[in-house]
């Protein structure tokens, strides 16, 4: 074997390196300088991210997809895109979390946080990089479980444990119905490499058991991405875990899954678009997108509000799966893009909030805007992003979004695209129900006037900065679409 | 008596079946039982029903190559991750409520 093909994965090599750093000092250093641990791991994740712009660092160093251990493993220009967005967002979210990390009550378990964290963004990348489904499952499996450990990580607090105990059996459970479907198609076409699947799936007869195993599948996945009627554990893990870890669990393990489930839809079963997934995408999408919108009007929490809200999200990012051409592809890592800055933004405030005063209702939030205006401020802005209201990045995402799928040109997407612009009608309502309660209800502010700490305020510039400068900088979207065009992903539909 | 077993001929449905069937019982124990741990036998048994399909299809239909057995090696291991962690969270369930009743488990819905 060559050992020198491990150097094509470099962004992999990377995190793992950092790693090993922050578990080498979580064991050596002196218990006096241990809140040093979330500076380091925050900068090294800084310089990950900046490297992996550059294709000379940690990039990909030609245009071409690189395929290395006989295909299991792929990288090229648009896995290493969606690798520096996951990147952007893990930055955001440790920087965020640094407040929380370094309190008193986390002395114990300081490292571990970030321990487990850098593994499961190690096993993201498995995922968006694999082509042959046992890699794939040991980097979902790698992606899954340590996040549990995470979600119970508060552990003298009663809803962390309860969270933790609904999240691992859920996530047991869906991989094991994951697994289920992957043993039939494993039956069906012998060979667990994409490209194998794919090829024999073209030449063979849709049969029952095809459509058995690509339900158990999606199933699978849909659990992860807490797609509607999959989505049963999101509100709770959301409202239990810690913010911090809600914030990662909603923004980049979201992310990384659904790029993964376009690569496994794609790549390994792109041959049986029409007469299989279709259909079963198009009626959850529906689903996803209208009842995670109804049940957000009722929310109270603001953890559950947001759950629901990316809840329905991911029913949008989904439109860029379903529309199956390299302008869904772009436009779902735009779509992730912005959406990792918004609802970063917003998890930012509402973590800078509960770790000052630990409110977390809606209702607290009345008057916001008079006693921490740039708060307030910051909320509105992520709001409006969310809802898609134009001059913000949201409006953006959304808008391409919708016009990759009406690309896919038949009259049931038209149909789709329809529901899910009603939907953001919907939607708009009650995400302005908060800004209305930080800006317009009378009645004195709730919270006191605090001044939050620096690494948090850092933290906000930075994702406010996303949400005006990505609806603006149009550079951005044309670099996804070169990539998404030039890429690997979808260019069997070239040879049709 | 071998030669009663030289009559009886193994069809993959032999296995396939009883896989199933564990399959579906995994499922039904997972939806009804209310023990935190006899949920976690519950999906223990899915698992393993997973594992059978695999090795039974490789042996059976695709024996030039041994990726299903691979595979189910890889998933054994994983399934005992699975289980380690949950212990480990329904230790602390355990901790917090004295007992492992899903139904005591009920502060957040909705």
């Amino acid at each position: 074997m060559d050992y020198s093909q491990f150097l094509t994965m470099k962004q992999e090599i990377g995190v793992l390196v950092l790693f090993l750093v922050v578990f080498i000092y979580d064991i050596f250093a002196p218990a006096r300088s241990s809140k040093a641990i979330a500076w380091i791991s925050t900068v090294g994740m800084l310089l990950l991210t900046v490297a992996g712009f550059f294709p000379c660092l940690l990039g990909v160093p030609s245009d071409e997809a690189v395929s290395v251990f006989n295909g299991m493993y792929v990288t090229s220009p648009v896995v290493c895109a969606i690798k520096c967005i996951l990147n952007v967002g893990v930055t955001i979210v440790l920087l965020q979390s640094v407040k929380w990390v370094n309190n008193d009550m986390m002395a114990m378990r300081r490292g571990e946080f970030y321990e487990l964290l850098l593994v499961t963004l190690f096993g993201m990348y498995l995922m968006v990089s694999a082509r042959h489904f046992l890699l794939f499952v040991i980097g979902l499996e790698s992606a899954s479980l340590p996040l549990a450990a995470m979600v119970a990580l508060d552990k003298n607090r009663y809803e962390s444990r309860e969270a933790a105990i609904k999240y691992i059996l859920t996530a047991c459970f869906s991989s094991a119905v994951f697994m289920m479907g992957l043993s039939f198609v494993y039956g069906l076409t012998g060979s667990l490499f994409f490209s194998d699947i794919y090829a024999s799936l073209g030449m063979a007869e849709n049969s029952a058991l095809l459509i058995l195993a690509l339900a158990f599948v999606i199933a699978g996945i849909g659990f992860k991405l807490s797609l509607v009627p999959f989505h049963l554990w999101t509100a709770d893990v959301y409202q239990g875990a810690p913010t911090s870890v809600t914030s990662y669990l909603s923004v980049i393990s979201k992310g990384a899954a659904a790029f993964a489930f376009l690569v496994i839809l794609a790549q390994a079963f792109g041959c049986v678009y029409e007469q299989v997934w279709e259909w079963m995408l198009y009626a959850i999408i529906i689903l996803t997108i209208t009842i995670g919108n109804l049940f957000a009007i009722r929310q109270r929490n603001m953890k559950r509000f947001l759950a629901f809200s990316s809840i329905s999200q991911a029913g949008y990012i989904m439109l860029g799966v379903i529309a199956l051409n390299f302008m869904g592809t772009a436009a779902m890592m735009y779509y992730i893009l912005v959406y990792v800055f918004s609802n970063l933004a917003a998890f930012g405030v509402t973590q800078a909030i509960e770790n000052k005063t630990g409110m977390v209702s809606i209702d607290d939030y009345r008057g916001l805007s008079k006693s921490n205006p740039a708060l307030a401020f910051c909320m509105m802005l992520a709001m409006f992003s969310l809802a898609g209201i134009p001059p913000f990045a949201g409006f953006f995402s959304k808008f391409f979004i919708f016009t990759a799928a009406i690309n896919q040109g038949s009259v049931a997407i038209y149909v789709l695209v329809l529901i899910a612009l009603i939907n953001t009608i919907i939607s708009l309502y009650y995400y302005l129900l908060v800004v209305k309660s930080m800006y317009i209800t009378p009645g004195e502010p709730v919270v006191a006037r605090f001044r939050s700490d620096a690494s948090e305020r850092l933290g906000l510039v930075l994702t406010v900065g996303g949400i005006i400068l990505l609806g603006i900088v149009s550079p951005v979207y044309n670099w996804l679409l070169d990539t998404a065009a030039n890429s690997e992903l979808l260019a069997f539909l070239l040879n049709v | 008596m071998n030669e009663l077993l030289n009559s009886i001929h193994i069809t993959p449905l032999w296995y396939l079946i009883p896989s199933l069937l564990m399959f579906c019982a995994g499922v039904y124990g997972f939806l009804t039982r209310k023990n935190l741990i006899a949920m976690l036998i519950s999906i223990e048994l899915m698992l393993n029903a997973v594992d059978i399909n695999f090795v039974v299809f490789n042996r059976y239909f695709f024996p030039h190559s041994m990726e299903g057995m691979f595979f189910t090696l890889f998933a054994i291991a994983i399934a005992a991750a699975e289980t380690a962690l949950a212990i480990a969270i329904i230790i602390n369930i355990y901790r917090a409520v004295h007992n492992v009743d899903v139904t005591s488990v009920n502060e957040m819905k909705f």
